[in-house]
């Protein structure tokens, strides 16, 4: 199985979201991680999912049936190379007096902010690519992780191109009114 | 809308207005509460409305409607059970890819998601089973909802649209602006075919020794029949047309080999198995035409064009691919080929005609088995020679199904009609009753079966009262008998609850008598005709004719479910002979 990212740029509109989570589910491809947000234009949003597939033929059926939804307007695959991409996870971290400057030490190191002390407990924010947040993760696990949350993956191509350059949006023109 | 003076209307009448401007002149439907506002401006209009008996009659009522006319047809329920009743239909519609827009209200935006009286969320239910859908729940979006949804229905790949509108949408009162554009930014659908690939195809045909055209219910969507049989007639080129595309091409044209798959034609199953060329237009690879799929045309290569990109290379890779309408695709194919050399084909018709003359389905005998009883063949056989090949013929599902898939004079487009995805049993008395009210001077005859006709044969009253006088063969096996011949195949003869025991009750002729059709038993042969006959000759109400069949014929060949296309039996324990007298 490999891992695609793919970044969907879809149609602002109530009923998509679950429109592509039922695609996947029905169709039995498997989401790794989902992030769904606005975009510079408040007509769209943009969806990115991270799929394992077995083959290169499944990555082209996913791509074909999402492009289906009439809702959907445009549909890229972000390689590694030519992108950046990141997560976002919040990690409440037991911390007493003894061990809470070691913990700001290890935050420090990955670039981490705290966002939250308590007398027994500190939160964690951080960001990154999903490697950096595990190598985190495996530094703060021996203080005791209380508790995680993560966000699914984003990303943008790199370069100066927009992916709502590329979705060349226009309307369908009618000839005459929509005949039947 | 500068032109033209801006109305003020409620939403009701923006939706009938807006049927209208989209040429609608026929809808099927059962008001209900939450519809209920759309129903009065209806009442006025030039629209006709169908009243069906289920909404599941009305959702293939406009099925029939579709497939018959070409248009878009129009079913309309109320919400909850309304909608739930179009599921069937509207999940028919999608696998057969029928243009159809099913209207449904809903409950008021306020109620929405509360659990209200008769609330169902039928737009979220329908996802996976409709192009498109729109839950409106503002007037002013109802002009465009409308456009847009037959727009979609009946252009790229068709399909049913849902437009699901809330009560007091319909209620409310806004400006009719009727839209000039569509906003539908995400929705380009490709008809013209890359320049080259028709290329590669046209290299791929003029090298294959053994091509076949495997023809697909595309071919009906894009009408595109004339373009074929230039192609056919340019080309030379061997033809078999599955479930979906039966009489898109003569079956009395010498290279058309008859319908590949499950219950295929052995010549037909042959053709695509020996090919080393699958001309694919408009077909999907379906598991019943396929068989086990690593076994199914194993030295063919392949060419497939289809308007929808996700078919391609879903389930056979292809070496080909080709997007676009199936009319241009074929149409640049022509000119491409003109003038250019083909490999000689003539072995090759050799070997299929040899496969054909042998394998040919055989002549029935009117009556068969230990209890004498009539010959479900030999009856549908009748019917098409008595009615003809510019009859349209609608069939349920099962056995009865592939018999009048194989037997009926499939001669012309258009005129067959069935549940081919979906495979759903109830399908033929509301479809047969949209086919006729689509075309209605044309003969209409259902082709059903016991099982299926008591699942939906309450239309036959709207077909009464609403002066639709198709005309309805139940084959009576007294059993589920497609399920039955698996039990005898498969199950070691336990004929679990596939027992209908129909020879007690129904009395189907009493019951389309209480439905204001006439009822006619045929238990002996010789009366056979004389029912055909007298059925074809009323025209002012609907005719039912029960045949009492043999519950044990079986439907023949058959390529067991999961094996492989090669394994196909023309009776039980019996494979065909595949290399005959002319060897490949």
């Amino acid at each position: 199985m490999r891992t695609h990212t793919l970044s969907v740029l879809v149609e602002n509109k109530p009923g998509v979201l679950a429109r592509i989570a039922g695609l996947f589910a029905r169709r039995g491809y498997n989401i790794e991680s989902l992030a769904v947000g606005p975009t510079e234009n408040e007509e769209f949003s943009r969806i990115t999912v991270q799929v394992a597939v077995s083959t290169e033929l499944v990555l082209e059926q996913i791509v074909k049936q999402l492009n289906k939804l009439v809702e959907v307007l445009k549909i890229v695959e972000l390689e590694d190379a030519a992108s950046v991409s990141r997560e976002l996870m919040l990690i409440k971290v037991k911390a007493d007096p003894a061990t809470r400057s070691q913990i700001i030490e290890i935050v420090q190191l990955f670039r981490g902010k705290t966002v939250d002390v308590h007398n027994d407990s500190m939160t964690i924010e951080a960001t990154g690519s999903p490697d950096k947040l595990r190598a985190l993760l495996e530094m703060l696990a021996p203080y005791g992780i209380r508790e995680l949350v993560q966000s699914g993956l984003v990303a943008l191509g790199r370069g100066g191109r927009s992916l709502s350059d590329r979705a060349k949006i226009d309307r369908i023109r009618l000839v005459g009114g929509p005949g039947n | 809308m500068a032109e033209e003076e801006t109305k003020l209307l409620t939403g009701a009448q923006a939706l009938v207005e807006s049927l209208e401007r989209v040429g609608v002149d026929v809808v099927f439907g059962i008001p209900g509460g939450a519809i209920l506002p759309a129903y009065d401006p209806l009442y006025d209009s030039k629209i006709r409305h169908i009243l069906v008996r289920h909404e599941q009659g009305a959702g293939h009522a406009a099925e029939g409607y579709a497939q018959v006319t070409g248009r878009v047809g129009v079913c309309i329920a109320t919400s909850g059970p309304g909608a739930t009743n179009l599921v069937t239909a509207i999940g028919d519609a999608y696998m057969d890819s029928v243009p159809m827009v099913a209207i449904t209200g809903q409950v008021t935006s306020s109620s929405i998601g509360t659990d209200a009286f008769q609330e169902a969320d039928i737009r979220g239910i329908t996802f996976p089973i409709t192009k498109h859908s729109f839950l409106i729940t503002r007037t002013e979006e109802i002009p465009h909802a409308i456009a847009a949804a037959f727009h979609l229905a009946n252009t790229g790949r068709p399909g049913p649209v849902l437009v699901d509108i809330a009560k007091d949408a319909l209620t409310g009162t806004a400006p009719f602006v009727w839209p000039d554009e569509l906003d539908l930014p995400g929705y380009r659908p490709v008809t013209r075919p890359h320049g080259k690939q028709i290329k590669e195809a046209v290299r791929l045909i003029s090298e294959a020794s053994r091509p076949v055209v495997y023809l697909g219910g595309g071919i009906n969507r894009a009408r595109a029949w004339g373009q074929l049989a230039e192609f056919v007639e340019l080309t030379g080129i061997p033809v078999v047309t599955t479930l979906m595309a039966r009489g898109a091409f003569p079956d009395s044209h010498p290279l058309n080999y008859g319908m590949p798959g499950m219950h295929g034609a052995v010549a037909a199953v042959g053709a695509l198995q020996r090919s080393d060329l699958l001309i694919t237009l408009g077909a999907r690879f379906d598991d019943r035409v396929t068989g086990k799929l690593d076994s199914f045309a194993p030295e063919a290569k392949v060419i497939h064009a289809d308007i929808d990109p996700a078919e391609i290379s879903k389930n056979r890779v292809a070496d080909v691919p080709i997007v676009g309408d199936l009319a241009e695709v074929l149409g640049d194919l022509n000119a491409a080929l003109r003038g250019v050399g083909l490999a000689d084909h003539s072995d090759w018709i050799r070997y299929l005609d040899g496969l054909r003359s042998r394998y040919v389905a055989s002549e029935f005998a009117p009556t068969e088995g230990a209890d004498d009883l009539l010959s479900p063949e030999y009856v549908i056989k009748r019917i098409g020679e008595l009615a003809g090949p510019d009859a349209i013929y609608v069939a349920g599902v099962g056995q009865h199904q592939m018999w009048a898939a194989h037997l009926l004079p499939h001669e012309r487009p258009g005129k067959w009609l069935n549940s081919g995805g979906a495979g759903t049993m109830g399908y033929c008395v509301p479809a047969a009753m949209g086919a006729k009210v689509g075309a209605p001077d044309q003969m209409v005859w259902g082709i059903d079966g016991d099982g299926c006709f008591q699942m939906t044969n309450q239309e036959l009253v709207t077909c009464t009262l609403d002066a639709i006088p198709i005309k309805i063969a139940v084959i009576n096996n007294r059993s589920l008998g497609m399920v039955r011949q698996w039990q005898t195949l498969f199950y070691g003869e336990r004929y679990s609850n596939t027992n209908l025991k129909t020879h007690l009750v129904p009395d189907f002729p009493k019951l389309a008598e209480a439905m204001g059709a006439v009822g006619i038993r045929v238990e002996r042969p010789e009366d056979i005709d004389a029912a055909i006959i007298r059925a074809n000759e009323i025209n002012d109400r609907p005719v039912v004719v029960e045949f009492v069949v043999h519950k044990d014929a079986m439907v023949w060949p058959m390529v067991p479910a999961g094996t492989s296309n090669d394994d196909i039996k023309i009776a039980r324990d019996l494979a065909p002979e595949w290399s005959g007298e002319t060897e490949l």
